[in-house]
């Protein structure tokens, strides 16, 4: 299954762009700025440069006023830009979720009086549904509110959320229970249970969050917000104190004037770390996006930052790790049996199985012993479906009892009638099993036919996968409830570190705890209603949308493909949110160097020229290698947007490897680029003299 | 945070007692046994009469002499109840002069001298009781005293042989003459070998 | 001489690297408690003082407990020392009748030693009785020492324990730290100060005839006799080396004959400034269980220092340009050391005054052997600029190394988030209270750096104390408050700062720069300490390779120095380029 990325975007449209501008000036509200830190306190700067600019106006003071206009004008910009970064990154992750959202439009619902089927229905608005509302929905109705299916069974066309085409079936009961609002029923009935309030829905949540209003920062945001504030904090003083020791300075060279507020606001905007302060939230926003474009709703920014974290990944061998459709590979009937008696008694208790291993049983009679497929009522025989308290499945024609199951199952059975379980089939069994495959054990009436091998396919790609995230250091654990055997052999084709076989929801709730114990984060992935206490014990839960609503509840991200392979790339994602953030702080820091060489020089001129050995980048004028910092210091932040938006790219390799490669680009580049721009800068002013 | 204060003041006199009573008259009285000349300022003894202190530097002033560091402690030179430097920065105007004026005393003593003059013999010590100078400071003195004292110049350089020190171990520090130690010996009071 | 430079350097930097490794090893025993020869004697004290005290060994405390038991202690001994100051002319041991210390003085020297400063607004020898340098001064010079390493000992704790409420027992930590550690290195090595020619005596100072005058006829306005400071000096100088406290029992400190008078004693005492911070940093490897993680942190700091210290002896050993012109010989040569020898003394010259300079300020020691005030501009700002890194590299002991780890934690957050991952260091999550508690840590000394100077600057009472004219005055200044924020205690000496102001100010500003630490440092231990621990992956930031040494190095140099650049362009950058442009 491949993930189907439906919502691509033109990275800017003209529609987002306009959206985005005007948002870009709403934030300029005080209380908006107030939420950003760094870029509040260029706020308040812009503020005092814009008082002093009138001030000299109003005064007639005319020196200095373009200089102090231009400054103020480009530290207008710095805000409108951090403004736009984050306008820009909600707009898109919006439209993403709107076309997620897809048919989800105001319709018309029928609410039952009554919870069950033949019962009247009242017309309501979809979205005055409460949740424990329970509507009914006919052929061709829109889904009008996430819920869980109470009664009746439908085909359900699912392709707004998922992208996937081929309808699904949703039915009461088992697995397959939850229906999303906007889907649309295609054939027969549903009555289902509303399970959310208005605006509580997974995509409303979603959607929420990538609102700066309810966003909440992630920890991680939060302890970087912390060390930006005191950075902040430091060039802070560094500049207010740089006046007094101005004035002393001018006191004791018995030369020049101290240093005036516009240079030192200039200087403390181009310090602090603006660039990561201007684009901190658009990176969470876009992060955000960046998992819906995967087709994963996440409930929190946090579970998606979790998820760069994680260090176990438990996932499931069928569907996952193979492809899931076991397929029958051989017959091997016990000792006296023929090998056809035994593929006919297969494919006679087969014959009611709809499941595609249940067909390849029958394709393998017919290639081998060309057994043509039977009528289950000609024969005038009963099927007898699988069952949880059995574990068997089979067909009674007449006195006549064929079962087929695992072996434990089996030996139930035999047992059951005081027979005695042959050591040939557990032999059997237990070979077949030792290839990865799974025995199916065959036996009518009181005795064992045989075997059937069914054989599981590891799915191509996914070995170089584990592989990767080997490197990345994370361990991945199949989960299976195939026997320890099986379990073995598949664990070790596929190439997992680990596999808990015989699998059940109380094993697997100990394994996560186990794990978490020792300090590991634990993702994984789940659609049973059985799996909600281990997705409720997981750090990262990815529920399958077409699992049942408490997996769904349990979880803390729904996959919209139901694609279980694509908790790597959900990990992957929240590792990339994080390295975006620690790239852009270094390059942000390492800036500051060049800035100083630029402005450290200018501010002091009239007082100690011989400063001007520290111009080496040789700007032309004081006032012209001031502007042109803050011009850098403002376009630097447009320029890397398209950064924060796509997040730094990320291969995987070993901490150390990426650290390297991240510090040398960000960290090298971030003490390079400015020497360069601001020069350029400066080259440009000079050309347009100004 | 009250069950913390009779602790707290019982420590402070225990380690009152401990470090700052027995500790330092333990030293002194190891001291005072073992290493008694130096415990009490490796003074230079000659017949009853002390001379000065081995590591603290005296005033010269006379051409006879050799000359130490110029110093800058407070009320007089090489005033050793008041140790301290000059503290005057590099780019401080009144060091350039006070060099100035060192260099033409010393030039003015002896104008037939035109080596460059050596660093330390113009520029004050950091505790101004510094009691060495480099060899080249005294080689820059050589031809002065022998000519004022009448003595020829082996027998001068002799004497400053003996009375230079090498670096320690070897390695460590710089060679160097005890100015007061020359002098001593020079007046004949007292011999570097001693 | 180029040979004999770098053999010195060497020499010093392996000894001191061959002594750490095991001395650190048997500091964390110390700590971890574990059986040792010196139990046998120290065992039976340890428990006679804590029954005496009510003093429970065996229950820990939690942070706050810890903070406030510190606290007491701290109080209690600064009080000691304050009172002993303006009473000593009625105390015993008082040889030269000195007077008492003022109030304003008194109290800038109580919280000095007891914040392991030793600023010395005063001078040794004409203002402190020897019964004060003793119960006053020397006490502190061990239990402040001694607090320094119980504070680190308890943010090691907060990494090595998971789930835990308590970081250790402050009253064992403490009493430990002086009688296993600090005191018998302290007792061994008075002795070979003395051996050296360090005095130690309880005898009045001495006059002596001048050789000069007794030869003198007539007899000129000079004195004829010279004074000469004695008293217990040794017992003093093992410990102010050894703690890296660094008050000096003379004015002139190291550079005093009488505290330093060969290249042996002065190697040694080198030695002892940098031998416990970067002995601990061993300890801290092997109570992690990771000895690569206590080397990648004494390699740091030794590439720090070494980097320092070669911009500091190429300055120093260039000599002052303004004198090559009066024809005054500053070469190097097989006679002499050359360089700039204002405020040097000949026996150390100019290798062995730049080792010490970069050494006592790396650590937050402070003794000097040679006149910071007098070094070249930029020769004196690498000691200004370890100052400013917030006594990081070695540091005091402990203090030291709990400022190397609040870096790190640092450098591991932004690395962390560069490679995916929330920060974990020593496999503890770095989460926003961490971070929010090294913020305080580097801001606090930035803060009372910047805000001071400023202060001083603005106030007539602040600039009437320089000494030099120009920049170089504001050097005087910055480095003032430098030296007080970060408890390291040097000077630009000329700084007349034995006045209300400075005495009150300085104070205070010492008094936050020491325990404005503490308390987030120990507030971190307890987080820590309550944590889960997170198993090392691939995926784990390695934290012992060179890469790391590189990123902590690029991490203090930014986040230590660039706060500083505008204030050091003002100062000794701007006095560097203007003596060029004299030339």
């Amino acid at each position: 299954m491949m993930t189907t990325k439906h919502q691509s975007q033109p990275f800017f449209t003209k529609q987002l762009m306009w959206v985005a501008l005007t948002d870009t000036l709403r934030k300029l509200a005080p209380q908006q700025q107030w939420k950003n830190p760094v870029m509040f306190v260029v706020y308040v700067g812009s503020l005092l440069t814009t008082g002093l600019c009138i001030t000299s106006i109003y005064q007639g003071n005319e020196q200095q006023l373009g200089f102090m206009l231009a400054i103020t004008f480009w530290l207008w910009f710095t805000v409108l830009f951090a403004n736009f970064a984050e306008s820009i990154a909600e707009g898109r992750s919006k439209a993403q979720a709107a076309s997620l959202r897809g048919a989800k439009r105001e319709l018309m619902a029928k609410q039952l009086n009554e919870p069950h089927y033949d019962t009247d229905y009242t017309k309501v608005v979809s979205t005055l549904l409460r949740r424990g509302d329970v509507v009914l929905i006919e052929a061709g109705d829109f889904v009008p509110a996430d819920g869980e299916v109470i009664e009746g069974a439908a085909s359900v066309d699912e392709s707004a959320i998922t992208g996937e085409s081929a309808p699904v079936i949703r039915e009461s009961g088992g697995d397959f229970s939850s229906v999303t609002g906007g889907t649309r029923v295609l054939s027969d009935w549903l009555v289902v249970r509303v399970t959310v309030n208005p605006g509580e829905a997974f995509i409303d949540r979603m959607i929420s969050m990538v609102e700066s209003a309810s966003r909440q920062k992630t920890p991680n945001e939060i302890a970087l917000t912390i060390l930006l504030v005191a950075l902040t904090l430091i060039f802070l003083l560094t500049t207010v104190t740089l006046l007094p020791f101005s004035i002393y300075s001018v006191d004791i060279a018995k030369s020049g004037t101290p240093v005036s507020i516009t240079v030192l606001v200039a200087l403390l905007v181009c310090l602090i770390p603006t660039t990561i302060g201007g684009l901190l939230s658009a990176i969470g926003v876009a992060g955000i996006g960046r998992m819906m474009q995967k087709n994963v709703i996440a409930t929190s920014g946090r579970a998606i930052e979790a998820a760069g974290d994680v260090d176990v990944l438990l996932l499931d061998k069928t569907g996952t790790i193979t492809l899931g459709n076991r397929q029958a590979s051989a017959f091997f009937p016990l000792n006296g049996i023929s090998e056809r008696e035994l593929a006919d008694a297969a494919q006679l208790a087969t014959l009611a199985d709809e499941t595609p291993e249940g067909r390849s049983i029958i394709i393998l009679a017919k290639q081998k012993f060309a057994l043509r497929e039977r009528n289950i009522q000609e024969l005038g025989a009963t099927f007898v479906a699988f069952s949880a308290q059995t574990r068997m499945s089979g067909v009674n024609i007449g006195a006549k009892q064929i079962r087929k199951g695992a072996m434990d199952a089996i030996r139930t059975y035999i047992e059951a009638q005081q027979a005695k379980f042959p050591d040939e089939a557990k032999q059997l069994a237990d070979t077949v099993a030792r290839r990865g495959s799974t025995p199916l054990l065959v036996a009518e009436g009181g005795r064992v036919l045989g075997v059937i091998e069914l054989k599981d396919t590891v799915k191509g790609g996914i070995k170089e996968r584990f592989v990767e995230l080997r490197r990345m250091g994370i361990k991945t654990i199949m989960i299976t409830g195939d026997n320890r055997l099986t379990a073995a052999a598949i664990a070790a084709e596929a190439g997992v570190d680990d596999f808990l076989a015989e699998a059940t929801p109380e094993a697997k709730l100990k394994l996560i705890r186990e794990q978490q114990a020792e300090g590991r984060l634990v993702a994984m992935t789940g659609d049973g209603t059985n799996d909600a206490p281990a997705l409720a014990q997981a750090d990262v839960a990815v529920a399958m949308n077409s699992g049942t609503q408490a997996a769904k509840e349990a979880g803390n991200m729904v996959d919209l493909d139901s694609n279980p392979t694509k908790l790597i790339e959900i990990v992957e994602t929240g590792k990339q949110m994080l390295m975006t953030r620690g790239a852009l702080t270094t390059f942000s820091l390492a800036n500051d160097l060049a800035k100083y060489f630029a402005i450290v020089p200018a501010a002091f001129a009239s007082t100690y020229p011989e400063l001007g050995a520290l111009n080496i980048m040789g700007l032309s004028s004081p006032a012209n290698a001031i502007l042109a910092a803050v011009i850098f210091n403002a376009l630097i932040i447009v320029a890397l947007i398209p950064l924060a938006l796509k997040g730094v790219t990320y291969r995987p390799q070993s901490a150390e490897s990426l650290l390297r490669t991240n510090l040398l680009i960000y960290g090298g580049g971030g003490v390079i680029v400015p020497f360069i721009g601001i020069k350029l800068i400066d080259l440009g002013l000079t050309a347009l003299a100004f | 945070m009250m069950q913390h204060i009779k602790p707290a003041l019982f420590m402070l006199l225990f380690f009152t007692v401990l470090t700052g009573i027995a500790y330092p008259l333990l030293v002194t009285f190891g001291a005072q046994i073992l290493f008694p000349a130096q415990a009490n300022g490796s003074l230079i003894v000659n017949d009853k009469h002390t001379l000065g202190s081995e590591l603290i530097g005296q005033s010269f002033t006379r051409p006879e002499y050799f000359w130490g560091r110029p110093s800058a402690t407070s009320s007089s030179a090489y005033n050793a109840a008041a140790s301290s430097g000059s503290n005057l920065g590099p780019s401080n105007p009144n060091l350039r002069e006070l060099v100035q004026q060192r260099i033409k005393v010393l030039r003015e003593l002896d104008p037939s001298n035109t080596q460059p003059i050596p660093v330390d013999l113009v520029t004050a010590s950091a505790s101004g009781l510094d009691p060495h100078i480099s060899s080249a400071a005294v080689l820059f003195q050589l031809n002065r005293v022998a000519a004022v004292r009448h003595l020829p110049l082996d027998k001068i350089e002799a004497l400053v042989t003996q009375c230079t020190e090498a670096r320690q171990l070897g390695v460590l520090g710089e060679p160097r003459v005890n100015i007061l130690r020359l002098n001593l010996a020079l007046d004949n009071r007292r011999s570097c070998l001693e | 001489m180029f040979i004999n430079t770098y053999s010195q350097i060497s020499l010093y930097l392996i000894t001191l690297l061959l002594l750490a490794k095991p001395l650190g090893v048997y500091m964390a025993n110390v700590y971890e408690n574990n059986p040792m020869l010196l139990n046998r004697l120290f065992a039976p004290v340890e428990l006679a003082l804590y029954r005496l005290s009510g003093i429970k060994a065996a229950e820990e405390m939690t942070w706050k407990q810890y903070v406030a038991a510190l606290l007491w202690f701290n109080f209690f001994g600064g009080l000691a020392v304050f009172i002993v100051q303006i009473a000593q002319a009625y105390l015993p041991l008082n040889p030269q009748q000195l007077a008492n210390v003022s109030f304003d003085s008194a109290f800038n020297t109580a919280v000095s030693f007891v914040t392991n400063t030793n600023w010395q607004g005063y001078s040794g020898e004409t203002t402190m009785s020897y019964f004060t340098q003793m119960l006053g001064l020397s006490v502190q010079n061990f239990v402040s020492a001694a607090t320094g390493m119980a504070v680190l000992v308890a943010m090691i704790r907060g990494f090595q324990r998971t789930h835990a409420t308590t970081i250790g027992n402050f009253w064992v930590d403490l009493t430990r730290g002086v009688l296993y550690i600090l005191l018998p290195l302290a007792l061994v090595f008075s002795f070979i100060l003395v051996s050296q020619g360090v005095v130690q005596t309880f005898k009045p100072y001495l006059t002596i005839p001048m050789v000069e005058q007794v030869q003198a006829s007539p007899p000129t306005q000079q004195t004829s006799s010279q004074t000469i400071a004695v008293g217990p000096a040794a017992s003093q100088v093992a410990i102010k080396q050894l703690g890296t406290n660094g008050g000096g029992f003379f004015n002139a400190n190291s550079a005093h004959p009488f505290e330093n008078p060969t290249p042996l004693s002065n190697f040694l005492e080198l030695l002892a400034i940098l031998l416990i911070p970067a002995a601990l940093c061993h300890s801290f490897g092997t109570m992690v269980n990771d000895p690569r993680q206590g080397w990648t942190i004494l390699t740091t700091m030794t590439l720090v220092l070494l980097g320092a210290l070669l911009v500091t002896l190429h300055y120093e050993q260039a000599g002052n340009p303004l004198l090559n012109a009066l024809g005054v010989d500053q070469t190097s040569s097989l006679t002499q050391s050359g360089g700039n020898m204002e405020g040097k003394e000949t026996r150390f010259g100019i290798v062995n005054s730049v080792l010490w300079a970069t050494t006592t300020t790396a650590a937050s020691n402070g003794s000097v052997n040679a006149m910071h005030d007098s070094f070249m501009p930029l020769g004196g700002m690498v000691p200004l600029c370890l100052i400013q890194l917030g006594e990081v590299i070695f540091g005091g002991v402990g203090s030291g190394l709990y400022g190397m780890l609040i870096f790190a934690i640092i450098a591991v957050f932004v690395a962390g988030l560069m490679i995916g991952r929330t920060p974990e260091y020593l496999g503890k999550k770095m989460e926003a209270f961490e971070i929010k508690m090294a913020a305080i840590v580097i801001l606090i000394p930035a803060f009372f750096i910047l805000m001071g100077t400023a202060l001083a600057v603005l106030s007539d009472a602040g600039k009437i104390a320089t000494a030099n004219p120009g920049a170089h005055g504001f050097s005087e200044i910055l480095y003032a408050f430098s030296s007080a924020a970060g408890n390291n205690g040097s000077a630009f000496a000329g700084l007349s700062a034995n006045s209300p102001f400075y005495n009150i100010v300085l104070g205070i500003i010492m008094l936050f720069g020491r325990f404005g630490i503490i308390l987030p440092v120990l507030a971190m231990a307890g987080s820590l300490a309550a944590k889960k621990s997170v198993p090392a992956t691939v995926g784990t930031l390695p934290t012992h390779t060179p890469l790391f040494v590189l990123l902590l190095i690029a991490t203090i140099l930014l986040v230590g120095a660039l706060t500083f650049v505008p204030a050091l362009a003002l100062g000794p950058i701007v006095e560097h380029l203007q003596m060029l442009n004299q030339l």
